[in-house]
């Protein structure tokens, strides 16, 4: 026991060694990350949705060609997508390595993710409450503001704890550019060195911030639903 | 207040087969202030009339007027502005289940942008004239079927439009309860003056509540009218539909004719058509039969047993000119043959 207790992933608040600044910054990674990921990716997803269900010629080939970018996003293996934006990493953050040039590589990753469930929340609203709303005379932003939005909220705040989900597992790998965080923790000092204490300590944090997210999402969604339980 | 002219919709099937008609040339013409039942069958037409009537579907041809403005030439801003003179009951309501009862009927006001005090002044109003009064801070979920259609119809009507649509209106709701929601219907006509159009497959909702009736048929106008001259009429498709025949009993042993009657003359009821078989030697009894007042006047269809008063068969002869006689008087007869 006291062997545990004198684990430098206890003791100390070094990055390289300890589980409280670690667990700081994966937190710090997947906050700033699910706040630009959730500002560019539910708008990404009504655009995703408006433009499949439009007639227009225009919207037809938006649709195409944004599917075919969130494709491309989502096929690549998130370890090689962080290596492949280096250079624009550089560029928009300013810096190759830490958790802000880590945090710009889960961004990209989870905009697509979520877009896409987004798209499949919002095609779960019955085209007849649309139909009402068009028949009150409303616009189309009136729509997404006054129907969409709302009618889907429920799910939204599903499809967003899933991907903060998501990226906490992501972050795992932001090590890889230096972005330090408990998923490197567990890597360097668990695995590599074979201290089975770091390695035990970083996943019962991560279980404890994976189950504490998922219980706040499911209450958030809960508190906002106004369906019938039985629907 | 509605004016349908030449009104066609012709739908491309996709892959490149024959394209699909729905509505082939409707001319139709709606008073004001009046209850217009649309009926047919599934695929008659009846949904893309109406969705033509909001302008959710442009026609391919025809025009729709609505109070002297036609719904098929707008576009954007102006079918917008068009669209708050329409109200809309649909058959599940379509409600929003992320608003209240009072916020689904202020939901129009808002789009029209009227200020929220006149808004809640008007969704009280709304609440008490539908009868929702101490419901009005539920959610849908919260609500039953019927009610919820009642949110429905004080939603259609929050933006004072001058027509009200309802498609379907009482097909999801039980006996009593769509009883219930036709009389809120004639009731707010009553006291609104409002134009409603009801599209349904259900002729017990047009013998309640309506003043006209259209049939479709193959996306054309079979037969239009007011309910008295489409139920009395025996001739018309609509009337055997609006006062359907009972299946006849079996077991009678004698000559059985069946006669519809209603806009006759001479005929005008039940009791007359035994009388004039009577007349002619016979002794008649009505074994089967609907018999419907509608706007006053007796509508029916009945079955007539007929014998001799000496109890023999009928002859050919008298059956023929007892057909004759009835024919003449507008009367549509026919013998069942068993």
């Amino acid at each position: 026991m006291s062997e545990w207790l004198t684990n430098p992933v206890f003791t100390t608040w070094d990055t390289n060694t300890s589980l409280w600044s670690n667990t700081l910054i994966t937190l710090y990674m997947t906050v700033g990350t699910m706040l630009f990921t959730a500002l560019i990716g539910v708008p990404l997803g009504v655009l995703l949705y408006e433009t499949e269900r439009s007639t227009s010629r225009a919207a037809r080939w938006i649709n195409r060609i944004v599917g075919f970018i969130v494709n491309i996003g989502r096929s690549f293996p998130f370890i090689i997508l962080i290596i492949a934006l280096i250079p624009v990493t550089r560029f928009v953050v300013g810096r190759v390595t830490g958790p802000d040039a880590a945090m710009f590589a889960l961004t990209i990753s989870a905009i697509p993710f979520l877009a896409r469930l987004i798209e499949i929340n919002l095609r779960e609203i019955a085209a007849g409450k649309i139909e009402a709303v068009q028949m009150m005379g409303a616009t189309r932003w009136q729509v997404i503001r006054q129907v969409l939005l709302p009618e889907a909220l429920p799910g939204i705040i599903g499809s967003l704890t899933t991907t903060t989900i998501a990226v906490i597992g992501y972050t795992a790998m932001a090590g890889a550019v230096g972005g330090k965080g408990l998923g490197d923790l567990a890597i360097r000092r668990g695995y590599q060195s074979y201290d089975d204490v770091v390695m035990i300590a970083t996943v019962l944090v991560l279980i404890v911030i994976v189950v504490l997210v998922q219980a706040v999402g499911t209450a958030l969604a809960r508190a906002v639903d106004h369906r019938a339980q039985s629907r | 207040m509605i004016t349908l002219d030449g009104l066609t919709k012709v739908f491309s099937a996709p892959g490149g087969g024959d394209p699909v008609v729905a509505l082939d040339g409707i001319d139709l013409g709606i008073a004001p202030g009046q209850i217009h039942g649309i009926v047919g069958r599934s695929g008659a037409g009846k949904s893309t009339l109406i969705r033509c009537l909001t302008g959710l579907e442009k026609p391919t041809s025809g025009s729709v007027s609505i109070d002297g403005t036609d719904i098929a030439a707008l576009e954007g801003a102006d079918l917008r502005t068009a669209r708050r003179d329409i109200g809309m009951v649909f058959q599940h309501a379509n409600l929003l289940d992320s608003r209240t009862a009072a916020q689904n009927i202020a939901h129009p006001l808002e789009i029209a942008g009227v200020p929220k005090a006149e808004r809640e002044r008007r969704v009280a109003e709304l609440v008490d004239l539908v009868g929702l009064t101490g419901r009005e801070h539920n959610h849908p979920a919260q609500l039953s079927g019927g009610q919820i259609q009642r949110v429905g119809i004080a939603r259609g009507l929050a933006a004072e439009p001058k027509v009200l649509l309802c498609d379907e209106p009482t097909s999801a709701l039980d006996p009593s309860t769509t009883r219930q929601i036709l009389e809120l219907i004639r009731d707010l006509r009553d006291r609104l003056g409002i134009t409603v159009v009801i599209i349904t497959h259900e002729m017990s909702v047009v013998r309640e509540v309506c003043d006209a009736v259209t049939l479709l048929e193959h996306g054309k106008v079979v037969q239009t009218g007011s309910l008295l001259d489409a139920a009395s009429d025996p001739h018309g498709a609509l009337a055997p539909e609006l006062v359907p025949l009972p299946p006849a009993p079996t077991g009678i042993d004698a000559l059985v004719v069946n006669c519809s009657y209603g806009d006759s003359e001479t005929l005008r009821t039940s009791e007359d058509l035994v009388a004039l078989a009577e007349r002619r030697g016979a002794r008649a009894t009505i074994v089967a039969g609907t018999i419907e007042t509608i706007g006053g006047r007796q509508v029916g269809r009945v079955q007539l047993a007929l014998r001799n008063e000496s109890g023999t068969a009928i002859s050919a002869a008298g059956l023929a000119a007892f057909l004759q006689e009835l024919d003449a008087a507008g009367v549509v007869a026919t013998e069942v043959t068993r």
